[in-house]
């Protein structure tokens, strides 16, 4: 590997009689030279009408790493599809061993993929089966649900207490500041944006029922969710989704014990669970927030504040966003530990089931909340 | 070529105030296939790690070359990890690219060379490993010990000076492991690479090993550094020779130690 010549690498192309070529070999061939692409020397060989043999020679050859051997294979390559001998012993041993090891084992048949063209109309196909896939893990997930909560019911469910305190611990008081943080502040926001138009009349005792209600029957629920599925939901997709990676689910499927028990119906208990109680957290904390703003820049008093609100406000608005929540908790963990279980067993696969679990449970929540205030609008409830 | 390739020098590696191995010394030359060995939680990985740049020693040095490796500046630090490639012990492949993709990737980043031709080196990297025409599978497609050669030849993708193998065998059945080895030795030969492998499988012990340190658990430091078939043949370190002998011999019974010499 003695450096005889500081030029970049330089191929010979020698016609020595009708039926054999000469390759030759010279210069550096290592990472700082500038080399001619090996699809000139093989259009070159095609261009000299099927020569018989190949001589590959080199001639004050300099220093090379790896980007000689590869430039050879790729000839090599050529002369074998084209039934053509060569004859590699004019190159370096050095060079010569490692191309008798690059070709010790053969490609093997069948093994190498071509690139399939795509056609509209097939990806719309593949897309619409993907979706039947989805929707059938869907329908699978939540029977497999149901069943393990029938075999809890009748108190027969593995699973460990522990885990499911510590998932409580996870979904409830761990949740508590941001939750806090996030209520207070819409609650501020809806005073604000109910103040500026009922201040216009002089109605702005009335911003307490707005506060109330708005937060009672729709925020306080809808925020809280909205910070589960980010916050739990998300989390229970990239937990249960590394433990496939991990083989984890595996080796609890092989104890006999069923990850639906074991894994899922904690999960789902601890977020069905807890998820009330931050919603009737988060409601207090709303009502806070209005009044905050309303006491200190409309001239309301903290009694008046709080009499109207109490006024406004009846069980009835509070069970409608606790029946909410408790929806809502359904979903966020059915979506969220879906995911997780379903997840695929790469590192990619993990970061798309907590992308997904996400958005499914946003979604999800969405359409439900609108479903059921449609309901209680018709009910008149 | 005569200086040490990689020098350690009085390295004492710990986490917090745990000590896993003290006043390591020992020198690994050019063309060495340098072996590793130990019993389980000696700290032969956390070894690895201290010389390929992942954790800090706790006390001592290592030398590449005469550069001291943990004094020197980021930048130069970052300059000789170039120079070494590193088969994980699991392939660790980047599971969401192809094979083609995951050999590319150091190559594209910094060799400057066009994408044709960084295909044709992915192309003869993985033929050298045997694994001609996989180029566009995901890890995932792969069996286990394709995948640990696919990681070889990721390895290998910028020509390093030095190979460092964590369990290269573990894993694998004992034809293919056979065949790791062969790689191995053949790359030694062919590329003049460097090669620092962590194993405890004796077979591969004795079959590709020129030199070699022994760690022990129990007392924390190296028991000896030499050849591994020098060191069965004169040792005098009951600990060692139970080893290399899977406890199978006693040191009484030296007619052994030649049949499991390969």
């Amino acid at each position: 590997m003695s450096a005889v010549s500081a030029v970049s690498g330089q191929v010979n192309f020698i016609r020595i009689d009708d039926s054999t070529v000469a390759i030759q070999l010279t210069g550096n061939w290592d990472h700082g030279a500038t080399i001619k692409q090996a699809e000139q020397v093989l259009a070159d060989l095609d261009a000299s009408k099927n020569p018989s043999h190949v001589l590959l020679q080199a001639h004050e050859l300099g220093s090379w790493d790896s980007r000689l051997p590869a430039y050879l294979l790729r000839i090599i390559d050529y002369c074998q599809s084209h039934d053509i001998e060569f004859d590699a012993s004019g190159l370096p041993e050095g060079v010569q061993a490692l191309l008798k090891l690059a070709r010790a084992v053969p490609e093997r048949a069948g093994a190498r993929r071509t690139a399939q063209k795509k056609s509209a109309l097939g990806q719309i196909g593949k897309t619409v089966l993907k979706g039947l896939k989805d929707a059938k893990g869907l329908i699978a997930f939540i029977g497999e649900t149901v069943l393990a909560t029938l075999t809890l019911v009748r108190g027969k469910a593995r699973f460990r207490t522990v885990d499911m305190f510590l998932c409580i611990q996870d979904a409830g008081p761990a949740a508590l500041p941001i939750v806090t943080l996030i209520s207070l502040l819409v609650g501020l926001i809806l005073a604000f944006v109910g103040a500026v138009q009922l201040a216009m009349f002089g109605a702005q005792i009335y911003i307490a029922d707005l506060v109330g209600l708005g937060t009672v029957r729709e925020m306080g629920a809808l925020m809280t969710a909205v910070i589960m599925s980010g916050r739990t939901g998300a989390a229970y997709a990239a937990q249960l989704g590394t433990m496939n990676v991990n083989s984890e689910i595996d080796a609890l499927k092989t104890m006999g014990i069923s990850p639906m028990e074991f894994l899922v119906l904690p999960r789902m208990l601890a977020l069905i669970l807890m998820m009330p109680l931050l919603c009737l957290y988060a409601d207090l904390m709303g009502i806070l927030g209005g009044a905050m703003v309303t006491v200190s820049a409309f001239d309301v008093s903290l009694i008046q504040y709080y009499n109207e609100t109490q006024k406004a406000v009846d069980l009835n608005d509070f069970s409608i966003g606790l029946f909410k929540s408790l929806v809502f908790a359904t979903l966020i963990a059915t979506a969220g530990c879906m995911r997780g279980m379903q997840c695929g067993r790469s590192a990619s696969a993990v970061g798309d089931a907590a992308t997904a679990a996400v958005v499914n449970s946003i979604v999800y929540i969405v359409v439900a909340d609108s479903v059921i205030t449609l309901i209680c609008d018709r009910l008149g409830i | 070529m005569n200086a040490p390739h990689i020098t350690v020098k009085d390295l004492t590696m710990a986490y917090g105030d745990f000590v896993i191995q003290r006043d390591l010394n020992f020198t690994i030359d050019h063309g060495d296939i340098f072996i590793i060995m130990g019993g389980s939680g000696c700290g032969k990985s956390t070894l690895l790690r201290h010389l390929i740049g992942l954790q800090r020693p706790a006390k001592g040095d290592v030398f590449y070359e005469q550069q001291d490796f943990w004094h020197a500046s980021d930048e130069e630090r970052t300059h000789i990890m170039r120079r070494i490639g590193v088969l994980y012990q699991s392939g660790a492949l980047f599971s969401s690219l192809t094979l083609a993709e995951n050999i590319a990737l150091p190559l594209g980043e910094f060799s400057g060379m066009g994408s044709r031709e960084i295909a044709d080196i992915v192309s003869y990297k993985l033929a050298l490993v045997g694994l001609a025409g996989f180029e566009d599978y995901y890890p995932s497609e792969i069996s286990g010990g394709m995948q640990k050669r696919a990681g070889l030849a990721r390895a290998m993708a910028l020509d390093p000076e030095i190979l460092f193998f964590d369990e290269p065998s573990a894993g694998l059945d004992p034809v293919s492991a056979k065949l790791l080895d062969d790689l191995i030795v053949s790359l030694r030969d062919t590329l003049g690479a460097t090669i620092v492998v962590v194993t405890h499988e004796l077979a591969s012990i004795f079959a590709i090993g020129t030199n070699s340190v022994f760690l022990d658990p129990d007392t924390k430091t190296m028991r000896a550094t030499g050849s591994p078939k020098k060191l069965l043949a004169e040792s005098n370190d009951a600990k060692i020779i139970q080893f290399l002998t899977r406890g199978e011999s006693n040191a009484d019974k030296p007619a052994q130690k030649g049949e499991i010499l390969p």
